[in-house]
């Protein structure tokens, strides 16, 4: 089965393997891009994180500060 | 930490992948058999050893997690893994587009490298469900590590057992007596190599250091604001 194979599969031309040989690269392409392009949305979340946090940090310091400067009774 | 020297390492890895995809295309010259469907193979071998090293590599982590007991050997392992998956299916990819164009199949069972390969993807395939499938973190992490560790090694027995079948339709090209490569394809194919490497070390570390920023991020909140504060993380088989 694998020598027929081998016997039977000549060297393709030009215009017939281009198409082939582009795929593979292109594939190849295709998954790093993909790749990073999740990694990116993964970081962009993490930045939403990290803002959210200053935030969240910023109005707590502020709620702090107002306690501090209220009048003791 | 992970983040220190990616940049450096992302432009070697672009300089060296472009500089090996030129070579192919410019100066590697035309297979005598193949003719220029061969060209693949300087994408589809590279991607395909990278992505077993990977696998060796992720099991070589995870050993040292059981040994040390340090979550962080594990979280390596985790992204080296999800790594060479990744490379291992662009690898499968690759190769069937490269069968189809040069035996007329997309697929060859009676081919031990190709049937080989399968199974050591169908076997790390099931790495994440196995995480995924344990709640307890380190419960998750040492069962993935042990899976790691026995899976890893399982990949140059498979290799090994391979390159002594002898029915098989796959050249072989590169063998310890010097393979039957001429030199100018030789320098391609280990550029191509060196080139995909890099891309694999680039990624894991780009992945290592996200996630090691988030779990930063994820601590500071709790430092900050208290335990209540940051959502409970829904069950994944990612380590946390």
């Amino acid at each position: 089965m694998s020598a027929f194979i081998v016997a039977v599969a000549p060297a393709l031309p030009l215009h017939t393997a281009g198409k082939y040989v582009a795929g593979a690269y292109v594939v190849f392409l295709a998954l790093v891009l993909v790749y990073v392009a999740i990694m990116a949305s993964r970081l962009a979340r993490t930045e939403r994180e990290l803002t959210e946090l200053r935030r969240d940090v910023e109005s707590r310091r502020q709620v702090d500060a107002d306690r501090e400067r209220e009048p003791v009774a | 930490m992970y983040g220190r020297g990616l940049r450096g390492l992302a432009i070697a890895t672009v300089l060296t992948i472009t500089a090996a995809f030129a070579l192919v295309f410019f100066y590697a010259p035309l297979d005598a058999d193949q003719g220029f469907v061969q060209k693949i193979f300087y994408v589809h071998v590279p991607l395909a050893i990278t992505a077993l090293c990977g696998f060796v590599f992720g099991g070589l982590l995870g050993g040292l997690y059981l040994r040390t007991g340090d979550r962080k050997w594990d979280i390596r392992s985790y992204v080296a893994i999800h790594m060479a998956l990744i490379f291992g299916v662009g690898t499968l990819i690759t190769g069937g587009i490269w069968a189809k164009a040069s035996w007329g199949h997309w697929w060859v069972w009676s081919d031990p490298t190709l049937t080989s390969f399968l199974i050591v993807m169908l076997l790390f395939a099931t790495y994440q469900p196995l995480r995924f499938s344990i709640e307890d973190p380190e419960r998750q992490s040492r069962y993935a590590s042990v899976f790691a560790v026995v899976a890893g090694a399982f990949v140059p027995l498979n290799f090994i057992a391979v390159r002594a079948a002898q029915g098989y339709v796959h050249p072989r090209v590169l063998t310890l007596t010097g393979g039957n490569l001429p030199g100018s394809m030789r320098l391609t194919f280990l550029i191509s190599l060196v080139g995909m490497a890099l891309l694999y070390v680039t990624l894991w570390k780009y992945e290592m250091a996200a996630k090691a920023t988030r779990m930063q991020v994820r601590a500071l909140r709790r430092t900050l604001l208290g335990e209540d504060s940051v959502a409970p993380l829904k069950r994944s088989a990612a380590p946390s």
